[in-house]
């Protein structure tokens, strides 16, 4: 399992966790996270999250 | 001498470092400088409004160190350098006495904050909060402080106060507009956001504008035009924001409300560019998130050399107002058509349809918050 940061806010997609709110399921995958998902945060798209090492 | 100089970018904002970050996925090679007149300290300018509730200070928002950046980047950055000109025949950016070649310049030097001038001797108590080091200067001044006094209405002036109510200050919102967020929300949505920020404990002081500040015991005290004074510790002007053009149009490019540029960011000479808070792309000047990014990607190909035209699809703004959350996406200022409203309490679904019930604009608050990235797929693109 990844994590995602969202360059411009720092909003992190957990793919252990998913994305209930928005009907993603915890372990979904960053690229099975449908293409028009946007950062809940600060509307950017998926092409603005970068992968994190995990701390 | 074009061919082995660097691309340089001036301004190291989201607009610059975002541009960088874009570049570099499409040319590892070419040498970029990136030049900024502050610490080259990388952060987001929209989360500034979110220290408190994040429980996030100045350190805290700052993202990566300038050395970070220049490592991860593989850029070259100039720090606290200021530019003074633009020599385009020579293809040189001006720095003092200093001259730096280019082959390609791209103007990313954001905007300037716009300041009132106000009579009394409490100058030195009203911050403007811009970017990161403003944002430092702000909380180290707050310290021991508890009442605050915003100065501005509209959306920045709001996020703060939710902010700043979030850490427990006292907050009182000086604005000339009866309702707050003129031109940006419908009013029925910009009420919801007003009402829930009362409720918040967010006072209110509209129609009406602060006429002196003087200092007032420990802090400064606010004589308004309504005859009511205000005291507080610190006092926010958020007013309004003016692309910096000035260097641009000595320069002698077009110049309108910001730097002009066409829809590949190219401004009316040649290899130089603009982009983010200073540029008005087509046209729109658009101090927002989601336009730079789109400009971003755009131009990235283009200064690799495949010319590329920026896209404007439907970009809702968030407000980062958690007590009411709200989006918006302003019609067209030049659509034909009527606001549709419903509401429940402060929960407000206001939708701009033209005569055929297309949906053109649309602000979403409360519970319907969530409806916003639906109704952005039923808008049409700003560039269709």
């Amino acid at each position: 399992m990844k994590k995602w940061q969202c360059v411009v806010c720092g909003l992190i997609y957990d793919e252990a966790e998913g994305w209930p709110e928005d009907g993603i399921e915890p372990g979904t995958k960053w690229e099975d996270v449908p293409e028009d998902w946007v950062c809940p945060d600060c509307g950017v798209g998926k092409e603005d999250f970068e992968m994190i090492e995990i701390g | 001498m074009s061919e082995q100089a660097p691309v340089v970018i001036v301004g190291t904002g989201l607009s610059g470092y975002s541009l960088a970050r874009e570049f570099r996925k499409q040319d590892k090679e070419t040498p970029v400088i990136m030049v900024t007149a502050d610490d080259g300290v990388s952060y987001s300018k929209p989360m500034l409004s979110t220290g408190f509730t994040k429980g996030k200070d100045a350190d805290g928002l700052a993202q990566a160190s300038t050395e970070s950046m220049a490592e991860q980047l593989g850029v070259q950055l100039k720090t606290y350098s200021t530019v003074t000109g633009i020599d385009h025949a020579a293809h040189e950016l001006i720095l003092g006495d200093e001259r730096l070649a280019y082959s390609k310049l791209v103007l990313a030097w954001g905007a300037d904050v716009i300041r009132l001038s106000i009579e009394g001797d409490g100058q030195d108590r009203v911050f403007s909060i811009n970017d990161l080091m403003d944002y430092r200067a702000f909380r180290q001044a707050l310290e021991g402080g508890r009442r605050v006094a915003i100065m501005g209405a509209g959306l920045i002036g709001c996020e703060f106060a939710n902010d700043l109510r979030n850490g427990d200050y006292e907050v009182d919102v000086i604005a000339p507009s009866d309702v707050v967020m003129p031109g940006l929300l419908p009013e029925p949505a910009a009420n919801a956001v007003q009402k829930e920020l009362e409720n918040l404990g967010v006072r209110f002081h509209l129609e009406t504008v602060v006429d002196r500040i003087d200092h007032h015991g420990e802090g400064v005290r606010l004589a308004l035009a309504s005859g009511e004074t205000v005291d507080a510790d610190l006092v926010i002007s958020a007013v309004g924001l003016r692309p910096r053009i000035e260097l641009a149009r000595q320069a002698g490019l077009d110049v309108g409300r910001g730097i002009q540029v066409n829809r590949a960011l190219e401004t009316s000479v040649p290899d130089v560019y603009a982009l983010g808070d200073c540029a008005e792309v087509d046209g729109h000047v658009l101090l927002y998130v989601l336009p730079l990014m789109a400009c971003a990607r755009a131009l990235a190909k283009t200064l690799k050399g495949e010319r590329t035209e920026v896209r404007y699809g439907t970009m809702p703004v968030m407000i980062k107002t958690p007590c009411c959350p709200t989006a918006v996406c302003p019609p067209p200022d030049d659509a034909d058509g009527d606001w549709e409203v419903e509401s429940d309490g402060t929960s407000v679904r206001a939708l701009f349809k033209n005569a055929s019930g297309e949906i053109l604009g649309f602000a979403v608050t409360g519970q319907f918050a969530i409806e916003k990235q639906s109704l952005a797929k039923e808008v049409p693109p700003l560039h269709g």
